[in-house]
């Protein structure tokens, strides 16, 4: 039942606040993800066993309403769901939003949405949540945010409908083939490993497509940097910190055990994607003036990273690239509320325009720092066991070219802190000018949220075994 | 010994004490950080004796703190294991950490930033103690990477001057190249051994030798040294690090972090003792270190910038005796020269001190009549790095150099070019010093001396850079060489004895001596009574910028990838990629208006209630089944 509360709360304080376009509807979806929060951290720290929810659905079809929250993945990605909405909504204090009811009401629908895929143990159902995370979400960036927003989300809908709907029409293919006709995940494995090594090849695109764009993996991220540009900061994060995560998810779940041998056909080449990704979305990160670009473009480069650790075939790099998920959507929560109050105080993105905030706002000063180091991955921030793992998971490999590819990512380490430090010195060192002279510091909200985030970081850096060991694999 | 975790909380708790009471603690804030290095000197004390206490063939001991990383078959502890090498590096630290804590007291007293120049300290010490500490190479990791942090926050301590921001920025990336290396070695190191232990990791190396596999890894940790310790090509961030207050640089880029490097090497003897084509790597690029940094600091007129590449060319007399398998002796270098270097530096900050923040030399001048403690030892700290005895410089670089010469092969063609370099290094020094403190003064204002809490440190120091030697005196003078055989415990000399007659070796020493001596005249008959010369030309000018190494590196690597990338966002992303998935959005659209299907362009809302409605669908479906 618990799993179904899950589901229901951010539905129902959705639908309500939606409906009754309340103003009161901030303080609906801040009680309603701190209920879910509170149901999640009992619910994963008195965890015994899998917790599940099965109920028949549409029979004609065979699929079912099966949910799962199991020790490993979901339990994680859960988590970081629940912990993300409050934090977003604690720390969005300044700008009030034209229509509430609605924006707030997506934002619910969209957390609802993200934690049944996170737990669907039915394709039907998965792609059922697919959407519903997606549809309010591209709704929010299209009604809210930049000038040129509708361009942009736009093009974030062409990319990611256009995935989804093949996804659709692959699991349709897999369900035909299923013994049972059904949707469940068990029997998905089963029928996707009776396919020819041939048809289990074309499968493989039809599902990883629309993982490969809503990760984004190089060359299908180029929405991205634009809806990090041009949505309003929830969005931004809801995108960033999480549905990204939904790529790399599908991938660990929908797929990899799905259709092995199209899976290790085409391994070779998503992981020279994701590498070339890295290095390249590093290479634009270099060049950007908008802060909010680069933050963009070295996510696109970390994504890569943990894309092709999943596809290494290697139980470290995999274990490495789960606790990278969590970690990056703590760090990169942290990254985008920072950058959002800049922008609001400053009124610009552009970091030729600001600098010499240090001087003005120290605590600011200190938390963007350390959150820039999480990002460069320091050792003691909680950016460095996974990506440690990773590289050398990814090394040590038996995948083609494996010593190549991972001196290659390893680039990142160099250009990571060349961007980052960049940018970093561009905001806050310096003289302050104009628009950065009066620049406040946090308040106490913001500062409650960020010290929270802040904790996060360095906990899980220090003793990053409390996680690692939820999603604990062979070799 | 099982209170040894306790060393590096100490300068922990000092950080987040002074870091978060910056405001409210004022002065008190550099008191408490400094009694939390003393704490840790005093506790560094009691494991060294214990460690010399232990028979020599005793099993290091291990204090294990918790499990760090565990996934799959790699286990990771949070251990620290102390033995005869990480106590020296200890005492050293802790040590030479807590004096220069001290006088900062006085140095930083009218900084705004006091309390955070203190906490970054303090977080230094502990980054750079976990750095020796460790018992397997990822906690060495873990320090080598914070001290390059703390490294950052103090280079660019004063964060308003855009310029200290980039020198900051370039000590951190550069340092990040060497990383890249260290961790492709880490790699390699796992894939075949399974390990990070040093213990076990020399075991596993004992019982399957693959020498080539080995090259590849002592080369990758090379590069990592080659970052951390500033040696050729990647050594150009050092001298700009001197944007950093000056205790920082006394500290952090002379005494400990910039000879973490030689203390990666010395820790992987094992590794490098079967890798010749390793060593011989070593041997060459620290020489050519040596040498280039030594001729830069001819013709350098910023105090700080002729200490800088000082510091550069004596890393690199380190490496050399490391490329020739002599660990003993660059962990002597190591020790002498973090007294000597510290004294010089801090005398340096004394100096820029007193004449009001100016840094040219040539607007020095006369101040041994003004500041006469700081004037000696200075003195005594040129005395020392010149090689000329008793003080400990000689000792240390005599070993080295009795190493290269006892070397077959390439060691002795090295020799000769260390043999320039020492004799560079007593012309720098002394050319520094007479111009400084000899003549008239040529600056502005009324120098004075410093307060005692410099001068103390400054004392201190000097008394053991004369008398730090005396630990490893050679056979051939009448000593033991007490060091050699402490580190032995740890390091096995294989190789290492010079063999070399008792002629050769005092042949050798007054040789080394005659040659300090004449860089010194040299230095004496140019240097005296400082005039302002002409612009230096030809190869004097060509030292002096720096054999233009900055800007080929702009040249070569900084301005390719920029324009590279520029390039790449023009083309590949805008042209490219984007206009491919405009076109098929602009496409849809056209389409759709011909169409009128989608009145708006509003597809989204269409879908919306198709999305919705299958979900009410859906949702009835399971609530009728449900109920």
């Amino acid at each position: 039942m618990l799993t179904v509360l899950l589901l229901l709360i951010p539905v129902l304080a959705g639908l309500v606040a939606l409906f009754t376009g309340a103003a009161s509807a901030k303080s609906i979806a801040l009680g309603s993800s701190l209920l879910t929060l509170g149901l999640t951290l009992f619910s994963v720290l008195t965890y015994s066993a899998p917790l599940g929810f099965d109920a028949s659905w549409i029979d004609l079809l065979g699929a079912r309403f099966t949910l799962q929250l199991d020790a490993g993945l979901s339990r994680l990605m859960v988590l970081l769901t629940a912990l993300v909405y409050p934090l977003l909504y604690l720390a969005f204090t300044q700008r009030s939003v034209e229509r509430p009811g609605v924006f707030y009401g997506l934002l619910s629908l969209s957390q609802a949405g993200l934690m049944g895929v996170f737990m669907a143990q039915d394709a039907l159902l998965f792609y059922l949540f697919w959407e519903v995370a997606l549809i309010p979400v591209y709704f929010l960036s299209s009604m809210y945010g930049g000038e040129r927003r509708i361009p942009v989300s736009f093009k974030f809908f062409v990319y990611t409908f256009l995935g989804s709907l093949v996804m659709l029409v692959g699991m349709i293919i897999i369900y035909r083939h299923s013994a049972l006709r059904s949707f469940a995940l068990t029997d998905f494995i089963s029928a996707g490993r009776e396919f020819s090594g041939v048809e289990q090849q074309g499968l493989f695109w039809m599902l990883f497509l629309a993982f490969a764009i809503k990760m984004p993996i190089f060359p299908f991220h180029t929405w991205q940097p634009d809806a990090y540009e041009q949505s309003a900061t929830p969005v931004t994060v809801v995108l960033s910190a999480l549905m990204v995560k939904m790529g790399l998810f599908a991938v660990a779940v929908w797929l990899l055990p799905v259709l092995p041998l199209g899976v290790a056909y085409w391994s070779p080449i998503v992981m020279g994607m994701a590498v070339i990704g890295i290095v390249y979305a590093s290479c634009m990160a270099l060049v950007q003036n908008n802060m909010k670009r680069v933050v963009a473009y070295s996510s696109i480069a970390h994504i890569g990273l943990m894309a092709a650790a999943l596809f290494s075939n290697s139980g470290i790099a995999t274990q490495g690239a789960y606790i990278q998920m969590f970690n990056h959507g703590i760090t990169i929560l942290g990254m985008w509320l920072l950058l959002s109050m800049i922008e609001e105080r400053t009124e610009t993105q552009n970091m030729n325009e600001l600098g010499g905030i240090a001087s003005v706002a120290p605590r600011f000063t200190i938390a963007l720092v350390l959150i820039a180091f999480a990002n460069i991955a320091l050792p003691l921030t909680n950016g460095f066991p996974g990506e440690f793992l990773m590289f050398t998971g990814m090394f040590s490999s038996g995948a083609a070219n494996a010593h190549t590819l991972t001196a290659v990512a390893g680039l990142a380490v160099i250009l990571s802190a060349a961007y980052t430090l960049w940018m970093v010195q561009k905001l806050v060192f310096g003289e302050t000018n104009a628009r950065t002279a009066s620049f406040r510091d946090l308040n106490t909200t913001e500062l409650i949220s960020l010290s929270f985030i802040l904790l996060l970081i360095l906990a899980l850096g220090i003793y990053p075994n409390a996680i690692l060991a939820w999603v604990p694999t062979a070799g | 010994m099982q209170l040894a975790w306790l060393i590096p909380i100490f300068p922990l708790v000092g950080f987040l004490i002074s870091g978060l009471g910056r405001n409210k603690l004022g002065h008190s804030a550099g008191w408490i950080a400094t009694a939390a290095i003393l704490a840790s000197f005093l506790l560094s004390l009691g494991v060294f004796f214990n460690v010399l206490a232990m028979p020599a063939d005793a099993a290091p001991t291990v204090v294990t703190l918790f499990d760090f990383i565990s996934a799959g078959n790699l286990h990771i502890p949070f251990a620290f294991q102390l033995d005869a090498l990480s106590a020296t590096f200890l005492l050293i630290i802790t040590g030479i950490g807590f004096l220069i804590h001290v006088y900062s007291i006085a140095y930083m007293g009218h900084d705004d930033g006091f309390g955070k120049f203190f906490a970054y300290l303090n977080l230094f010490v502990f980054s750079m103690l976990l750095l020796v500490m460790g018992n397997n190479y990822i906690i060495m990791f873990i320090g080598w990477e914070g001290v390059g942090l703390c490294s950052y926050l103090l280079i660019g301590f004063w964060y308003k001057n855009l310029s200290y921001t980039y020198a900051a920025r370039k000590a951190f990336v550069m340092n990040r190249i060497g990383d890249l290396g260290f961790l492709v070695g880490l790699f390699l190191v796992y894939a075949k051994y399974g390990t990070f232990n040093y213990v076990e990791l020399q075991q596993a190396i004992a019982s399957s030798n693959d020498t080539l596999y080995l090259t590849y890894i002592a080369l990758c940790f090379f590069v990592g040294a080659m970052g951390k310790s500033a040696q050729l090509p990647l050594f150009t961030w050092l001298p700009d690090a001197m944007a950093g207050p000056t205790p920082v640089s006394a500290l952090i880029h002379a005494a400990t972090m910039v000879t973490a490097g030689i203390y990666m090497i010395s820790r992987s003897h094992f590794i490098y003792s079967l890798t010749q084509h390793a060593q011989d790597v070593i041997l060459i690029i620290g020489a050519a270190t040596a040498f280039i940094a030594a001729t830069i600091a001819t013709r350098q007129n910023d105090i700080k910038k002729v200490l800088a590449y000082s510091t550069v060319s004596q890393l690199g007399f380190m490496f050399m005796a490391l490329g020739v398998g002599a660990y003993t002796a660059a962990v002597f270098h190591v020790i002498t020269h973090a007294f000597f270097k510290a004294l010089l530096f801090l005398g340096s900050g004394s100096v820029i001190h007193a004449v009001e923040g100016e840094q040219d030399i040539r607007h020095m001048g006369g101040l041994k009549k003004y500041m006469k403690t700081t004037y000696m030892t200075f003195l005594i700290g040129c005395i020392a790095i010149a090689g000329i005895p008793p003080l400990s410089g000689f000792f240390s670089k005599d070993e080295i150099m009795m190493h290269l010469f006892a070397s077959h092969g390439l060691g002795q063609i090295i020799w000769a070019v260390a043999v320039l370099a020492a004799f560079m290094t007593a012309y720098y020094m002394f050319r520094l010093l007479f111009v400084t403190f000899w003549g008239e003064y040529r600056g502005k204002g009324h120098p004075h001396e410093s307060p005692a809490l410099m001068t103390v440190p400054l004392m201190v120091l000097a008394l053991f850079s004369v008398i730090a030697g005396f630990i490893g005196i050679p056979e051939v003078l009448g000593g033991h060489h007490w060091l050699a055989s402490f580190l032995g415990r740890v390091i096995t000399p294989a190789g290492e004895h010079a063999e070399l007659s008792h002629s050769t070796e005092y042949s050798l020493m007054a040789f080394a001596v005659v040659v300090a001596l004449s860089g010194i005249g040299l230095a004496y008959v140019g240097f005296k009574k400082y005039q302002a010369s002409a612009q230096n030309t030809g190869l004097a000018s060509f030292f002096e910028n720096k054999w233009y190494l900055d800007e080929l590196y702009n040249t070569i690597i900084v301005k390719p990838i920029m324009a590279l990338s520029s390039l790449l966002e023009k083309f590949v992303e805008k042209m490219g990629i984007d206009g491919l998935v405009n076109g098929v959005g602009k496409s849809v659209q056209w389409s759709s208006t011909k169409v009128r299907l989608m009145q708006n362009g509003m597809v989204g809302t269409y879908l919306f209630l198709l999305v919705m409605g299958m979900i009410l669908l859906f949702s009835l479906q399971l609530i009728y089944r449900l109920f």
